[in-house]
């Protein structure tokens, strides 16, 4: 035993045990909000329940189990359900059931016990729609502009093609809407600032005044002609209804624009699941959220992530390579060296809320204050910088991971030989060429590294961007067709955030939930690439300039 | 030139041109004093090897050439070391350009992590040489000239950490060679290598002696005895004697020489 001690196995069986748990550890968490994230999308089947009422009447329920757990009588009892049994444990169903407008609430618990009879009838249609989320129902009858056009078998293929007419119709408004008409009102709100900018120069004459108005003359054309565009559009995509019976036994009128899409999922084979499922999975990544970002995709999102974190790179790499370059190649190294040094280390641990605060006084609110006197003053009050956008959540997340990039920049430039630095100067090169063309390039693997711990913590981070920029919705991406295309000052939406946001300040915490892990899973996959993009160059480096190892 | 070549300070016979002339170089790591007032002239296109136990100061000295001892904290030099009638420790005097005309190989192969061929390139490329063609002839001229370009002429494109030691020994001297110096200094150039490579790189510092004034500093008698016309030795920061190698191996005036030629300590 002595010997066994002795031989030094139980310290590396204590570190193999630390490393596989740490390993489990992470494959583990990633693996949890993978599922749980990911089989929100699987169409499950659709349940349609035959149920018991108190009174002794019968009551029927369509929807998807969503969760089954067991609790005690006592806790049903307290909360004001009474059940006539002798077990202790009840076990009860959480059902969504959908059809909020008609029937709130859209998730129930259900006493198994009361469930008397349950079938999984193939014609039940899940209905997404664009507002209150899915309806679950029969569809009886296709009409159009209130004439009847299919009913009974003839009604799906019916309603399929109609759909796609109408999806179709919804894409056209969708992109009048967002595109043309908000590109004229960009182009209006140009026009009004370039007024107000020569009325503060006192150059507001009889013949900008002209100019001016005929533009805006055009401009007003044009909107008058996507107006009426729409007009006719909204007359088409609302021609189309279909009657559809719930749950209740009611019958109610859908307008066919505003399903997004319809499935029946008892009637689908295990093919057709994955072909959806794939699908849905695509809808989330690409599309724009609905309802309060309890539905729909989370697409602009990630674009705001990945875009916060490259303007954060841009900013955070030159800047922080320039100051460990002077620190460890130009400063005298001394004292003061050393005490900034110590400082910069000790910057990393300050806690990011600081700085989020420290980005609010100082990036917003007196540099962007200043800039907009300065530049935007024909648009104040309203301020264009001086108010949080992403530029500013990029400028603070770099100031948060600037110490990151200093430190191993400067481990960097250390590792490289002497000998080499010594063979360029003895080849006549100065010391910022001998810098520029051997040290730096030696060194850049490890300023890859430093980037990486960087884009780690910074697309993690969440609570300094609440306070510089992050929206709950922003209205338009920080990159579009409009000049200047990349918009520092626009606000934008972040996967962090957009997890708090959905999971805790959301009135329907039931439908949330999976939308958190996913979104959660999401956020991580982000991370991910972005880590192996940068790791991956790294290596690239590291083999091109593997003279270090000698 | 002329005014020494009537007085030299060492048996430096008349017949030789003078290219370096040192004239009571003190150097100083902070107040240890390293090197004791030297004086020396150097032939021109000739190889002049300095010998010495370790720690007498032969590599400092010849890093004076090259002014490398500059990078060193709390260095303090005295005395002067004009090349071709110009002190290079004038004030006014470029570094970097002194160091282009006094290229320099150290005891290690230090080749940079890049290709075969920027390595050569390099010193070229500083100078804002930037001509495909140019450098091409320059980096072929070069190799050749190192008696490298034969092994590696198919894979100018790989990467230099490849070759051997002994093969990245001579690249570094190509790489030298390329911006064409005046003075060449070896420290130790084949210390860290093995028998042939050494042998290769002998050769090479005869070959090369028509063109360059080579200072080689090494450990090795025999080696010295090999490549060089002349040879200094030095002991304790003192320069003993120099002269023709042939007289120091053979018939050494100091006594301190004869002791360190015949083994007796060092």
């Amino acid at each position: 035993m002595k010997n066994w001690f002795k031989s030094g196995s139980p310290w590396i069986w204590l570190s193999a045990a630390t490393v596989s748990i740490s390993l489990i550890m992470v494959v583990g968490l990633i693996g949890l909000i993978a599922v749980r994230g990911l089989s929100m999308y699987w169409p499950g089947q659709i349940h349609q329940m035959d149920l018991r009422t108190s009174d002794g009447k019968t009551d029927t329920v369509i929807g998807e189990v969503f969760d089954s757990e067991q609790v005690s009588k006592e806790r049903l009892k307290d909360a004001g359900v009474i059940i006539e049994t002798d077990k202790m444990l009840i076990t009860r169903y959480l059902v969504k059931t959908g059809n909020r407008d008609v029937d709130a609430p859209d998730f129930r618990w259900l006493i198994a016990d009361n469930v008397v009879g349950e079938t999984f009838p193939k014609e039940i249609v899940v209905f997404e729609r664009m507002e209150w989320g899915n309806l679950y129902g029969f569809i009886e009858s296709v009409k159009e502009d209130g004439n009847l056009v299919a009913e009974s078998t003839a009604v799906w293929p019916a309603f399929n093609e109609r759909l796609a007419r109408a999806t179709k119709l919804q894409e056209d408004i969708t992109s009048i809407e967002k595109h043309e008409i908000g590109s004229v009102n960009y182009e209006m709100e140009r026009l009004r600032l370039k007024q107000r900018k020569l009325e503060l120069k006192n150059k507001f004459d009889a013949r900008a005044k002209q100019e001016i108005e005929n533009e805006k003359t055009i401009l007003d054309a044009r909107y008058k002609s996507f107006q009426s565009k729409l007009a006719s559009l909204y007359q088409q995509i609302k021609r189309d209804t279909i009657q559809v019976k719930i749950s209740t036994g009611a019958v109610v009128d859908v307008q066919v624009g505003s399903i997004v899409r319809a499935f029946k999922p008892n009637a689908m084979g295990t093919f057709d699941k994955v072909i959806f499922y794939v699908k849905s999975i695509w809808l989330f990544v690409s599309e724009d959220p609905r309802e309060a970002n309890t539905e729909g995709g989370i697409f602009p999102a990630i674009f705001g992530t990945v875009m916060m974190v490259l303007i954060m790179s841009v900013i955070v790499t030159p800047f922080g390579i320039m100051a460990a370059v002077y620190l460890r190649e130009y400063a005298k190294q001394g004292v003061v060296t050393r005490t900034i040094r110590i400082a910069v280390n000790n910057l990393a641990g300050v806690p990011s809320i600081v700085y989020g605060v420290f980005g609010l006084g100082f990036f917003v609110y007196f540099l962007g204050g200043n800039i907009d006197q300065l530049f935007f003053a024909e648009s104040l009050p309203a301020p264009t910088f001086g108010t949080p956008g992403i530029i500013w959540a990029s400028l603070t997340l770099a100031i948060l991971t600037v110490p990151v990039v200093i430190v191993a920049t400067e481990e960097g430039l250390s590792r490289v030989p002497i000998s080499i630095r010594q063979g360029s100067l003895a080849l006549g090169a100065t010391k910022w060429e001998t810098l520029w063309k051997t040290v730096l390039p030696m060194a850049s693997p490890a300023m890859m590294t430093g980037l990486i711990l960087a884009v780690a913590r910074a697309a993690g981070e969440v609570a300094p961007l609440m306070l510089v920029g992050v929206v709950k919705l922003a209205p338009s991406l920080p990159l579009d067709g409009d000049f200047p295309f990349l918009h520092l000052d626009r606000k934008f939406m972040h996967l962090g955030f957009h997890i708090f946001d959905v999971g805790f300040q959301s009135p329907n915490v039931e439908a949330a939930r999976p939308l958190v892990y996913s979104t959660a899973f999401l956020l991580v996959c982000v991370i991910i690439v972005l880590n192996l993009t940068a790791i991956a160059i790294r290596n690239r480096l590291r083999e091109k300039y593997k003279g270090l190892d000698h | 030139m002329s005014e020494s070549s009537k007085k030299s300070v060492n048996n430096l016979p008349s017949s030789e041109d003078v290219c370096i002339e040192v004239r009571d170089l003190r150097l100083f790591y902070a107040e240890n004093e390293a090197l004791h007032g030297i004086n020396l002239d150097i032939p021109k296109h000739k190889v002049s090897a300095f010998i010495g136990p370790s720690g007498c100061g032969k590599s400092t000295l010849l890093r004076c050439f090259n002014r490398m001892n500059d990078l060193v904290d709390n260095v303090r030099i005295e005395g002067s070391i004009e090349i071709d009638g110009h002190n290079i420790y004038d004030p006014k005097v470029n570094v970097a350009d002194l160091r282009r005309r006094v290229g320099m190989v150290f005891q290690k192969p230090n080749p940079f992590p890049k290709t075969i061929y920027e390595n050569v390139a390099y010193g070229l490329r500083i100078q804002g040489v930037n001509g495909r063609r140019k450098l091409d002839e320059a980096v072929e001229k070069a190799l050749k000239g190192a008696a490298l370009w034969d092994e590696v002429k198919d894979r100018l494109q790989s990467s230099a950490m490849g070759l051997s030691g002994g093969q990245q020994q001579r690249l570094v001297i190509a790489r030298a060679i390329a911006i064409e110096p005046e003075v060449l200094l070896l420290d130790e150039p084949a210390s860290a290598l093995d028998p042939i490579s050494t042998l290769k790189i002998e050769e090479l510092i005869y070959e090369l002696k028509d063109t360059y004034t080579i200072l080689i500093v090494t450990h090795n008698m025999q080696q010295a005895a090999r490549v060089s016309d002349y040879t200094a030795f030095l002991y304790m920061g003192d320069l003993i004697e120099f002269d023709a190698t042939n007289t120091i191996f053979t018939n050494p005036s100091k006594k301190k020489t004869e002791d360190y030629i015949t083994g007796r300590y060092g």
